[in-house]
């Protein structure tokens, strides 16, 4: 049934470009709900084996050279099959805005095939059919940022994808390594195999790092700010929230599960990257004036966490970065919502020193309270699902890389240093000592903004809820990622 | 071996020529008129319409004639071999003749019926695919030499065929001084080959040189004969006149350079190459190099790929793009030959089959864009999206294609050319083009996506009249059904891969 969730989101899509203008959020709507509830219906499902990638749907596609159409299904696919489907869901009523006259059918036409080749990546078990969902999502981002984006957006969106591309490059390399030598595409038979260890001490590196500029590994990371600040709002919650995740899900599923020799070889060098990126990028953070650039910075800093989570090869560690990726999801995307949506559609600007004169606070109320809740979460404040994934992350470093934890303790303190930085700035600001003519410019400013709307306040429901629930509970992933984490072969011979 | 021999396994052949003749008269004897009352500023009525019906009539003949020839060439027997290789039939021949004609059947119905001298341009369209199945059929040198002598000068003619435009005439006579050169190199490297074998058959060439070792004569025989294939196929560093000719050509004289041309070259390229010299392959590993062919295409290889993404980056005419992303793409597709074996040489033929149609399609949109606006410079395609969204989702298919992008045939190509020269040589010795070419994908997506962004994105200058769909009903039905090709062999590769490799024993 999981597999229906591909099919009616790309159905979704090459309907929408023939339906009147009109309906075509509507219609993205209702498809991306379609594909909620079937994930959310498969979650609670008791009877499914989550600890094994079992095959959900297999047919000889190029039979010749060993092509299936193959997709399976395991905890970690289902919780980010799920996290897919809600950032879709908000995302698409966070371009509730976008206007007749900006042709939404095509606009939705390329969020549903990010939407749909997304969950497509994460279904794959077949190592072609992956390659093919991973290289679909380059060019919908491409256009989504380039047509409906805003500050620099022709330049973000060339480097976003030319940077995609060449993850994609490499990882192409270590998928046909990988087949030359098994003969074989599927990922169950080849996590079974054993590849040289020559073989793994190369083809582990590039394939990892080939999907980990998905990741927002540094230092290949600098697409990401750029091209977070350069996408319309729902082109970000989906960056932020599904993208960066599939480079992630990459590095598990393909390249540590494949080549889990070179894995050992070459953790401690994830690991350092993965140190530096968190540091580095909550450092960043915390000079920039543009807001979208802030929330592009922590983004990196939060992924950072994930593959220090995986670099740390046991079973805490890599559920932590699961949990990671799917708290990210949530939190990422609100955190582009409030800024992309409620705050510069309305104020038209991002800049945090304007936007101090304004005190949104009063003029937008809901939104200072989605964005207070969105930066606990960042921040790690217990109760929120951030604070599980990470202390998971982080205990299961204590094990493998003390050190790597005191260093990033350092980093959180920076962490909570810009998020509460920039939520000062941008809502809590008072212009008092400013003087009398900029007071009467903002508040005029103030009266005109227009109110936030049903389906922001929908959306926003949709992605609290999500972080506070599994912030509450979360065993409630945490049983179904454990399972599956644990029968992955690096685990057993990392010892 | 009687004649009556030689009419069956020739059918394809002849039909053409005839076909080709009846043009020609239908042509010339309806346009004489319409050519007087040209010279008169205020031309007739009934002229015109004169002139329509007979440029309808010989698009329909000629397309007649060519489905008949497909008909012929599904006729002929599965293996039969006439006057040792000068005329085979084998399943592999059969299937690229049917390519041909199907390419030489959609230029047909792109051509502009305002070329002047409608009937001639399309007999020597005919004539060129005449040259093009003559070169799939044969694995004898001799014949493979008039074969590209005919397509070259069928080529050149079409080249030059717009009198009106300088730059028409321009690129012809430059293909044609570069195309003479080359061919006069072939030539002389096929006297080589054959001073040194005995013998013009590809196979008997084969067992010729297995007894020999590759003496300087050999090498410098086999290296002269790829000068000739590398100009046909536009492999840098031969490709000098491609700019030229697909910008100043009459835009389906380009497209079927770009697509017939090049299919069949490279189906004979391959047979040259993979039988006649296969007992000097050499080999292109880079850490193991060993003198023969197989180097030589390397450095083409890598030439073509490097040059020709690096050069179409600047480049603000489109053909002119398309025509260096051709060289970067012969590049791409030599990679399988090098590679050899039966794997390789399918990988090449899908891929070059393939792209053939992605060109004749995006040759199709260029045409028509020409047409409305005048020019065919990037500009001239800015807000072709608001203007006709058919063409311009083709366009997107065609160049996401090009550029590799699944779920389109570009991709599935690009993946089982790259997998097969990984996958030859000892120890990945091909690495180092592979990582060359997929260096040149990431160049190439850059402007590509340039090309669609300035379509999507940018606004025409003035809004021009959206292009009527009803005026132009063939050519965006034609160009549809090549997108529609592209799509489909994306997603269903299997189609096309197992009849490759079918014909392949």
């Amino acid at each position: 049934m999981i597999a229906w969730t591909i099919y009616i989101t790309f159905a979704g899509a090459v309907f929408l470009l023939f339906l009147p203008r009109a309906f075509s959020r509507w219609l993205a709507l209702i498809t991306t709900m379609a594909t909620f509830a079937i994930s959310l219906a498969t979650f609670f499902c008791r009877d499914l084996d989550l600890a094994h990638f079992n095959t959900v749907v297999r047919v000889p596609w190029v039979p010749t050279l060993g092509m299936n159409y193959h997709l399976a299904l395991d905890g970690i696919s289902l919780t980010l099959v799920l996290v897919t489907s809600i950032t879709a869901v908000s995302s698409v009523l966070f371009s509730w805005d976008v206007a007749n006259d900006q042709r939404p059918n095509e606009f939705f036409f390329w969020l549903l095939l990010v939407v749909g080749s997304s969950f497509g990546v994460f279904l794959s078990a077949d190592l072609f059919l992956l390659f093919v969902f991973y290289e679909l999502v380059i060019v919908p981002k491409y256009f989504l940022i380039a047509i409906w984006g805003s500050t620099n957006k022709e330049y973000g969106a060339m480097k976003l994808t030319l940077y995609s591309f060449f993850g994609g490059a490499l990882v192409f390399i270590g998928i046909i390594a990988a087949y030359v030598s098994a003969g074989s595409l599927d990922l169950n038979e080849l996590a079974q195999f054993r590849f040289s260890p020559q073989l793994q001490s190369w083809a582990f590196p590039i394939l990892f790092v080939g999907f980990a500029v998905l990741a927002g590994i540094w230092p290949l990371h600098t697409w990401a700010p750029t091209g977070h600040v350069a996408a319309p709002t729902a082109g970000s919650m989906l960056l932020a929230g599904i993208v960066m995740k599939l480079g992630a899900y990459g590095g598990l599923r393909v390249a540590m599960n494949l080549f889990p020799q070179g894995f050992q070889m070459w953790s401690n060098w994830i690991a350092i990257l993965a140190v530096i990126g968190i540091v580095y990028a909550a450092a960043v953070a915390l000079r920039q004036r543009d807001l979208k650039f802030v929330i592009g910075y922590s983004s990196v800093s939060h992924m950072g966490f994930v593959l220090l989570g995986l670099a740390t090869a046991n079973v805490l560690g890599v559920s932590g970065a699961v949990l990671q990726m799917f708290s990210h999801g949530v939190i990422g995307a609100l955190l582009f919502a409030v800024a992309g949506r409620m705050i510069y559609r309305r104020t038209h600007t991002r800049d945090l020193d304007e936007l101090s004169l304004l005190e949104l606070n009063r003029a937008l109320p809901f939104a200072a309270f989605v964005f207070v809740i969105a930066s606990a979460a960042s921040m790690g404040i217990p109760g929120f699902s951030g604070f599980a994934a990470e202390i998971t992350i982080l205990i299961g470093a204590w094990k493998t890389f003390p050190i790597a934890v005191w260093i990033t303790g350092v980093g959180m303190v920076l962490v909570a240093a810009f998020t509460l930085r920039a939520l000062k700035r941008s809502f809590f600001d008072t212009a008092v000592e400013e003087g009398e003519n900029v007071k009467n410019v903002t508040t005029l400013n103030r009266e005109t903004l227009e109110p936030i709307t049903v389906p922001e306040k929908l959306g926003a429901s949709l992605l609290i809820f999500a972080t506070v629930a599994i912030g509450i509970y979360p065993k409630f992933l945490l049983d179904r990622i454990q399972p599956a984490v644990e029968a992955m072969r690096f685990l057993k011979t990392g010892g | 071996m009687s004649y009556l021999d030689l009419l069956k396994l020739a059918a394809p052949e002849a039909i053409v020529t005839l076909t080709a003749l009846v043009v020609l008269v239908i042509g010339v004897t309806t346009s004489r008129g319409t050519a007087v009352a040209g010279v008169s500023p205020a031309m007739p009525r009934p002229a015109a319409a004169g002139t329509a019906a007979s440029t309808a009539l010989c698009t329909l003949v000629a397309a007649l004639g060519l489905l008949i020839a497909i008909n012929a060439v599904l006729m002929l027997p599965a293996h039969a071999n006439l006057f040792q290789g000068m005329l085979v039939a084998s399943p592999l021949n059969s299937f690229f003749q049917i390519v041909c004609l199907v390419l030489a059947f959609f230029t047909i119905l792109l051509a502009s019926r305002e070329t002047p001298n409608y009937g001639e341009y399309l007999a020597i369209i005919l004539l060129a695919t005449i040259g093009l199945l003559l070169l799939v059929s044969s694995e004898e040198l001799l014949m493979i030499f008039i074969g590209l002598e005919l397509t070259g000068l069928s080529l050149y003619l079409m080249t030059a065929f717009d009198k009106t435009d300088i730059r028409s005439a321009e690129a012809g006579l430059k293909y044609f001084l570069f195309g003479s050169t080359a061919s006069a190199f072939t030539l002389f490297g096929l006297s080589f080959i054959y001073g040194m074998a005995g013998t013009t058959s590809l196979a008997a060439i084969a067992e010729g040189l297995a007894a020999q070792s590759l003496s300087p004569l050999l090498f410098a025989g086999i290296v002269m004969t790829l000068v000739g294939f590398a100009f046909k196929i536009a492999a840098a560093p031969f490709h000098l006149w491609a700019p030229d000719a697909y910008q100043g050509a009459p835009v389906s004289s380009a497209a079927f350079i770009a697509s017939g041309s090049k299919v069949a070259s490279f189906v004979v390229l391959g047979k040259i190459v993979l039988i006649g010299f296969a007992p000097v392959h050499g080999s292109a590993d880079w850490h193991a190099m060993v003198a023969g062919w197989s180097p030589v295409l390397a450095v083409l290889a890598a030439f073509s790929i490097l040059i020709g993404n690096l050069v179409a980056l600047v480049q603000t005419n489109l053909r002119r793009l398309l025509a260096y992303s051709a060289v970067a793409h012969a590049g791409y597709t030599l990679l399988g030959v090098i590679a050899g074996g039966r794997e390789g040489f399918s990988a090449t033929l899908f891929y070059t089959t393939i792209y053939a149609f992605t060109l004749i399609g995006a040759f199709g949109v260029v045409a028509l864009v020409r047409r409305e606006t005048g020019g065919d410079d990037l500009q001239n395609f800015a807000g072709l999206r608001a203007r006709s969204p058919l063409l311009a989702g083709c366009m997107a298919v065609f160049m996401l294609s090009l550029a590799g992008l699944p779920p389109l045939a570009g991709f599935f190509g690009k993946f089982y050319l790259f997998s097969v020269a990984f996958r030859a040589g000892a120890n990945h010795g091909l690495l180092w083009l592979v990582a060359l070419a997929l260096f040149g994908s990431l160049i190439s997506l850059y402007y590509y996506l340039i090309i669609l962004k300035v379509i999507f994105q940018t606004q025409g200058a003035e809004t021009r009249s959206r292009l009527s769909l009803a005026q132009n009903g063939l050519s965006n039905l034609t160009i549809a059904f090549a997108a529609g090709v592209v799509l489909f062999l994306g997603i269903a590769p299997q189609f096309l891969v197992t009849r490759i490799l079918g014909t392949l024993q």
